[in-house]
C-alpha cells in the first residue's frame, strides 16, 4: 500500500509531493549538498534529513525558542524558516560549538554554573548566547535578557543561564586578551 | 546541628549529566528514530460533551502510507492511576474538548495528519459540566457510570451518583462550637484556574509490540517507568513482565509526566501495525488540550481566632474542578485534606475536599501538588484575617505556626527532626526588611508617584503524597578497577537526582566521585524498582536506599577482607577506595581486588562478585481515617517560607518583582548549587502561576489559549530582580545524611506571597489568580470608583 514499503527507509521522512530542489549550505563548517522538498522547514532539514538531533523542537510556532541556530550569523528560530531560505548559508547548530572534542568556553560555563536542568532549551538558548557574545562581547545582565527572551526556559528560573553568559563573555574577553 | 565534615555532601559538583546536555548529544525520545518506525497522530473531539454517533475511517485507511486507523472500538481498555475511568480512546461518548477519538499510524507525521483529517465523525452534542457548582449539582453526570468504576479503595471516596470523583474528609475536635467561642470569624471565597506543565519537551512516547506475544517495549518521556508499566499491563491484562520501559533523557516534567499518558495508545498502534514500532510526539496544542493540566480550585475557608490571635476553628471546602478524569486529581485532592490547614497548629478542624468531574481536559500532579492550590487559600486567608484582628501577620503566623510538640490537623506529632517553619520565617522576614504593614498614609504617599510598593509573607510545608507503602530500591555493582556503576528506580528529570545519588555513594563508599556513575537511560528490564518520581521524595527515599547499598557492598568487602586478614570482620574499616584493619593500616585491600572475589597468588579464590543492595520502604505510615483524616501520611516534611517585595503600577496595574527570598529547611544541603537551582526554577513557575498563567475556557468548554502566544509562561524578562535562596539545616534523623527533598516546594506558597505583598501594597485583597495587570488594574479602578 505505501509505495515507499519496497524502499528500506519507509520511516524517513515523505515529502509534500513538491519536486525536490537543490539545496547547498554550509553546516557546522561542513559543505551540504541535497535534494530537498521545498515545504521543509530548516528546522525539519536538520533533524530529517541530516540527523543532526541536537537542535530541538518545542512548539513549531516560533514561540519557544527550541529550535534557535545561527544563520549566517544571526539567531533564528529554524522552525519559521523554510530550509530552502538558507541556499547558501552558513548554518551553525549546538553540535558546532565544540570544536576536536573540546567544549566551547560557552558549553564549559553553561556547565559549571548549572545553567540547565532538564537539559531540552540548552542547545537554542546556547545559540541565542554564542549570537549575542557574537555581536556583543560584553553584555549586561539586562542584554542578555533581552538576547534569550525568545527562549523559554521551564526549569532553571534562568538566573544560572544569564550567569553562564556573563562569565563565558569574561572569559572570551580574557582569552581574547592573551591572545 | 550536626557540624561533620563530608567529603562530598554539601559541596556542589556540578551535574553528571552536563557534558551531554551541552552538546546536544543527550538523546530524549523526540529525538528516537527506529528502524521501520512510524508516526501517529490523533483526531480530537472538538466537544466538550458530545455522543460518538458515527466514524467513518474508510478515507484515512485507503489513503497510501496508512498502517493502521484506530478509534474506541479497537481500544476496549481502561486505564487510570487511582480511578480507573479512561479509555485510551474514547468510545460512544467524548468527555472533554481534545479527547483522543481516533489515531492513525502511517509512514510519516504528514501522511498521519493528512489521514487523520479524512476521518468523519459524526457527534450530537450534549450539555457538558463546566463549573464547579454544576458539577456538584450533578444534573448531568461525566461519567454516569461512576458507582461501578473500579478505584483504590480506603483511599479514595467516589460518590454514589454524583461528579465526586473523591471526597475527603478531616475532622477533629468541635469546630462549629469552637467557632462560637470565637472572637472573630472570618469567611472568604479564592479561587485560582487551572494552569500548565509547560515541559519544553511535549511528552512523546515510541512503542513496539511484539506481534507474536504480549511483549511490548516501550521508550518513553516519562516521570514514572514502573508505573507505566503497571498500569499498562492492568489495562491490557497482561504481565508486568512482558512490558519494557526505557526512558531516555525526560525534557522537563513538573509532574505531568508522572502516571500514563500517550503509551498505550501508541502500544495499541504498533500492535495493529504487526509489531512496527509507532511514535506518537505531541505537538504542543496537544500539550495543552489533551495532556493533563494542574486543576483549578476553589477554596471557601472559615477561620474562628481569639482576640489575642489564637486560630481554634478552621473549616475549608476545596472543590476541583479536575476535568473528564480522576487521573492524579484524588490525590491531589487528597493533599489539602492532611497539608490545606497550612503549616499550624489549629485543634479544631474541618477540611473537606472533592475532586470534581467537569467536561474539561482533566487534571494531573503538578510540583507539588495540592499545595500551591491550598496554599493560595490558606496563606491568603492568614494575612486576612490578620487585618482584621490588627495584627501584623508575621505575628500571627508565629503565634500558631507548628512546631516541636505540637500536632497537625491529621493527629501526628511534630518533633525536632521535623524540621522548623519558624526558623524558615523568621529567616525570609529578616531578608525583606519585613516590619509589618505599610500605614495608610505610607500608601498615599507613594500612590502620588504612579506606583507602589509592598511586602508580602507566606508559609509553607508539604510531605511526599503518596502511599504509605511507596517503595524505591538501589543496586551498586563494582568493577576491577574500583569504579562503581550504581543503579536505582527514579528518573533524573533534570532536577539533579543522579548527581545527589553519586554524592551520597561517594561519601559512603569514599572513593572520588568520578569513580562513580550513576546509570542514565532508566531501564525496566534492568533498573531496580522505584514506585514513581514524583513527590519530591527521590533525594529522601532514593538517597537511603543508596546508603543502604552502598553499606552493603564495604560489608560484603569487609567479609572477605575479614578471611584474608585472619580476623574478624568488626576489626575492619574502610576509607579512600581500601578495606584496612584499623590497628595495622598497612593491612589493605583495595575494593577493585575485592570485587570479584579475591585471588591469592597460588590461584584460590574466596569471596565472590560484589553486588550491593539496597531498598527503601515508607514505614510508618497509614492511610487516613474515611471519616475524620486521622492517620499518619507523611513520610517527612519540608518547611519553607517566601518573603516578596515589589512594587505595583497604579495605571497598568503591571508587578514589578524586587526581590524574592525562600528559605526551606532542607535538613541538610546534599549539593548547594543544585538545590539553589531548584528554588530559581521552582520561584519563577510559581510567579508564572501568580502573574500570567491559566487556562481560559470559553461557555462550551473549548480551551481559548493552547499556545505559549496565547499561555504566557515566564520568560528572561519576568524574573525578579533578585531571588534569595536561604537553606536551612535542622537535619531530618532518618533523612540520608539528614536531608529532606526541596524540589517541588519552592513554587508552593509564591502566589500567595505575591497576593500578600498586593495588599500590602495597594491595601487591596485579591482573591483570585491569575495577579495579570487586567486583573489589577480592574480591581484598582474599582477601589478608587466613587
Ligand atoms: S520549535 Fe521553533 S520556536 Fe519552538
Ligand atoms: S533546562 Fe529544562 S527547559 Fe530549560
Amino acid at each position: 500500500m505505501c509505495e515507499h514499503d519496497a524502499k528500506a527507509n519507509c520511516f524517513e521522512y515523505i515529502d509534500s509531493q513538491m519536486p525536490r530542489v537543490p539545496l547547498d549550505l554550509v553546516v557546522n563548517g561542513e559543505r551540504v549538498h541535497e535534494m530537498i522538498d521545498p515545504a521543509m522547514t530548516l528546522l525539519d532539514f536538520l533533524r530529517v534529513t541530516l540527523k543532526l538531533f541536537g537542535t530541538k523542537e518545542g512548539c513549531r510556532e516560533g514561540e519557544c525558542g527550541a529550535c534557535t541556530l545561527i544563520m549566517n550569523g544571526r539567531p533564528v528560530t529554524s522552525c519559521l524558516i523554510l530550509a530552502v531560505e538558507a541556499q547558501g548559508a552558513e548554518i551553525l547548530t549546538v553540535e558546532g560549538l565544540s570544536k576536536d572534542g573540546e567544549l566551547s568556553i560557552l558549553q564549559e560555563e553553561f556547565i559549571r554554573e548549572d545553567g540547565l536542568q532538564c537539559g531540552f532549551c540548552t542547545p537554542g538558548m546556547l545559540m541565542s548566547a554564542r549570537a549575542l557574545l557574537d555581536r556583543n562581547p560584553n553584555p549586561t545582565a539586562d542584554e542578555v535578557k533581552e538576547a534569550i527572551a525568545g527562549n523559554l526556559c521551564r526549569c532553571t528560573g534562568y538566573k544560572s543561564i544569564i550567569d553562564a553568559i556573563l562569565s563565558a563573555a569574561k572569559r572570551e574577553r580574557e582569552a581574547l586578551r592573551n591572545g | 546541628m550536626d557540624k561533620r565534615e563530608y567529603k562530598y555532601i554539601g559541596k556542589s559538583p556540578d551535574r553528571s549529566e552536563g557534558l551531554e546536555k551541552v552538546t546536544g548529544r543527550a538523546v530524549y525520545v523526540h529525538d528516537m528514530e527506529l528502524p521501520g518506525m512510524l508516526y501517529a497522530k490523533a483526531l480530537h473531539s472538538p466537544f466538550a460533551r458530545a455522543k460518538i454517533i458515527s466514524i467513518d475511517t474508510s478515507a484515512a485507511r485507503a489513503l497510501p502510507g496508512v498502517k493502521a486507523v484506530l478509534t474506541g472500538e479497537d481500544a476496549p481498555y481502561l486505564v487510570g492511576l487511582y480511578m480507573i475511568d479512561k479509555r485510551i480512546i474514547a468510545k460512544d461518548i467524548v468527555r472533554y474538548q481534545g479527547e483522543v477519538v481516533a489515531a492513525v499510524a502511517a509512514t510519516d507525521e504528514r501522511i498521519a495528519e493528512e489521514a487523520v483529517s479524512l476521518i468523519k465523525v459524526e457527534y450530537e452534542i450534549l450539555p457538558s459540566v463546566q463549573t464547579i457548582d454544576e458539577a456538584l449539582e450533578a444534573k448531568i453526570l461525566v461519567h454516569e457510570d461512576i458507582n461501578d468504576l473500579e478505584y483504590m479503595k480506603g483511599v479514595f471516596f467516589p460518590q454514589k451518583d454524583s461528579n465526586i470523583a473523591s471526597w475527603n474528609k478531616t475532622v477533629r475536635g468541635d469546630v462549629e462550637k469552637a467557632f462560637e467561642e470565637s472572637y472573630l470569624v472570618v469567611e472568604n471565597e479564592m479561587y485560582l484556574p487551572a494552569a500548565a506543565h509547560t515541559p519544553l519537551e511535549t511528552h512523546a512516547a515510541i512503542a513496539q509490540a511484539d506481534p507474536y506475544s504480549d511483549k511490548l517495549k516501550i521508550w518513553s518521556s516519562a516521570q514514572s517507568p514502573f508505573a507505566v508499566r503497571q498500569l499498562m499491563a492492568k489495562s491490557f491484562g497482561i504481565a508486568e513482565a512482558d512490558i519494557q520501559v526505557i526512558i531516555p533523557y525526560v525534557g522537563g516534567g513538573f509532574g505531568g509526566k508522572a502516571g500514563i499518558h500517550l503509551e498505550p495508545l501508541a502500544a495499541l498502534l504498533s500492535r495493529a501495525c504487526k509489531g512496527r514500532p509507532v511514535k506518537y510526539a505531541a505537538t504542543r496544542e496537544e500539550e495543552f488540550n489533551q495532556l493533563p493540566t494542574r486543576a483549578a480550585m476553589r477554596g471557601r475557608i472559615k477561620t474562628g481566632v481569639t482576640k489575642d490571635g489564637k486560630i481554634i476553628a478552621l473549616k475549608v471546602y476545596y472543590d476541583w474542578d479536575s476535568g473528564a478524569y480522576a487521573d492524579y486529581g484524588v490525590n491531589v485532592g487528597r493533599t489539602a485534606i492532611y497539608s490545606g490547614a497550612g503549616a499550624y497548629e489549629i485543634p479544631n478542624v474541618e477540611i473537606h475536599s472533592r475532586t470534581l468531574y467537569t467536561n474539561k481536559v482533566f487534571s494531573t500532579a503538578y510540583r507539588g501538588f495540592g499545595h500551591l492550590e491550598t496554599h493560595w487559600v490558606i496563606e491568603r486567608q492568614m494575612d486576612i484575617v490578620a487585618q482584621k484582628l490588627g495584627m501584623d501577620p508575621y505575628e500571627f503566623r508565629m503565634k500558631n505556626i507548628l512546631g516541636p510538640g505540637k500536632t497537625t490537623v491529621s493527629g501526628e506529632v511534630i518533633t525536632e527532626s521535623t524540621g522548623s517553619p519558624s526558623d524558615c520565617l523568621k529567616a525570609v522576614a529578616e531578608e525583606i526588611n519585613w516590619t509589618g504593614y505599610q500605614r495608610e498614609e505610607e500608601r498615599e504617599i507613594q500612590k502620588k508617584r504612579g506606583k507602589v510598593r509592598g511586602k508580602g509573607l507566606a508559609l509553607l510545608h508539604k510531605a511526599p503524597a503518596m502511599p504509605a507503602f511507596t517503595s524505591t530500591a538501589s543496586i551498586m555493582q563494582i568493577d576491577g578497577d574500583g569504579k562503581v556503576k550504581v543503579m536505582i528506580g527514579a528518573i533524573d528529570i533534570g532536577q539533579g537526582a543522579n548527581t545527589v545519588i553519586r554524592q551520597m555513594a561517594a561519601e559512603v563508599l569514599d572513593i572520588p566521585l568520578e569513580n562513580i556513575e550513576v546509570v542514565w537511560e532508566s531501564d525496566t528490564q534492568k533498573n531496580p524498582y522505584d514506585w514513581q518520581t514524583v513527590a519530591s521524595k527521590l533525594t529522601f527515599m532514593g538517597g537511603n536506599a543508596v546508603i543502604k547499598a552502598a553499606e552493603d557492598m564495604i560489608r560484603q568487602m569487609k567479609e572477605v577482607a575479614a578471611q584474608v586478614f585472619r580476623c574478624d570482620a568488626s576489626k575492619l574499616t574502610h576509607g579512600d577506595g581500601y578495606i584496612y584493619h584499623v590497628h595495622h593500616p598497612h593491612k589493605r585491600l583495595s575494593y577493585g581486588s575485592l570485587a570479584r572475589g579475591y585471588s591469592y597468588e597460588n590461584g584460590n579464590a574466596i569471596g565472590g562478585v560484589i553486588i550491593g543492595r539496597g531498598t527503601y520502604i515508607a514505614d510508618g505510615l497509614t492511610n487516613l481515617d474515611k471519616d475524620t483524616g486521622q492517620g499518619l501520611p507523611a513520610l517527612v516534611w519540608t518547611y519553607g517560607a517566601h518573603g516578596v517585595d515589589l512594587e505595583v503600577d497604579l495605571e497598568t496595574g503591571d508587578v514589578h518583582i524586587l526581590k524574592v527570598a525562600s528559605a526551606f529547611d532542607v535538613g541538610r544541603v546534599i549539593n548547594k548549587k543544585l538545590t539553589e537551582g531548584q528554588i530559581m526554577g521552582g520561584v519563577l513557575q510559581g510567579i508564572g502561576s501568580a502573574l500570567s498563567e491559566g487556562l481560559k475556557f470559553n461557555a462550551e468548554g473549548k480551551l481559548l489559549n493552547p499556545t505559549f502566544t496565547d499561555y504566557k509562561i515566564p520568560t528572561a524578562k519576568d524574573m525578579p530582580d533578585e531571588i534569595v535562596p536561604i537553606l536551612i539545616e535542622n537535619p531530618q534523623a532518618d533523612g540520608p545524611f539528614g536531608a529532606r527533598g526541596v524540589g517541588e516546594h519552592p513554587m508552593i506558597s509564591i502566589p500567595s506571597a505575591i497576593g500578600n505583598a498586593l495588599y500590602d501594597a495597594l491595601g487591596i485583597n485579591f482573591y483570585k489568580l491569575p495577579l495579570n495587570p487586567e486583573n489589577i488594574a480592574l480591581e484598582i479602578a474599582g477601589t478608587q470608583a466613587p
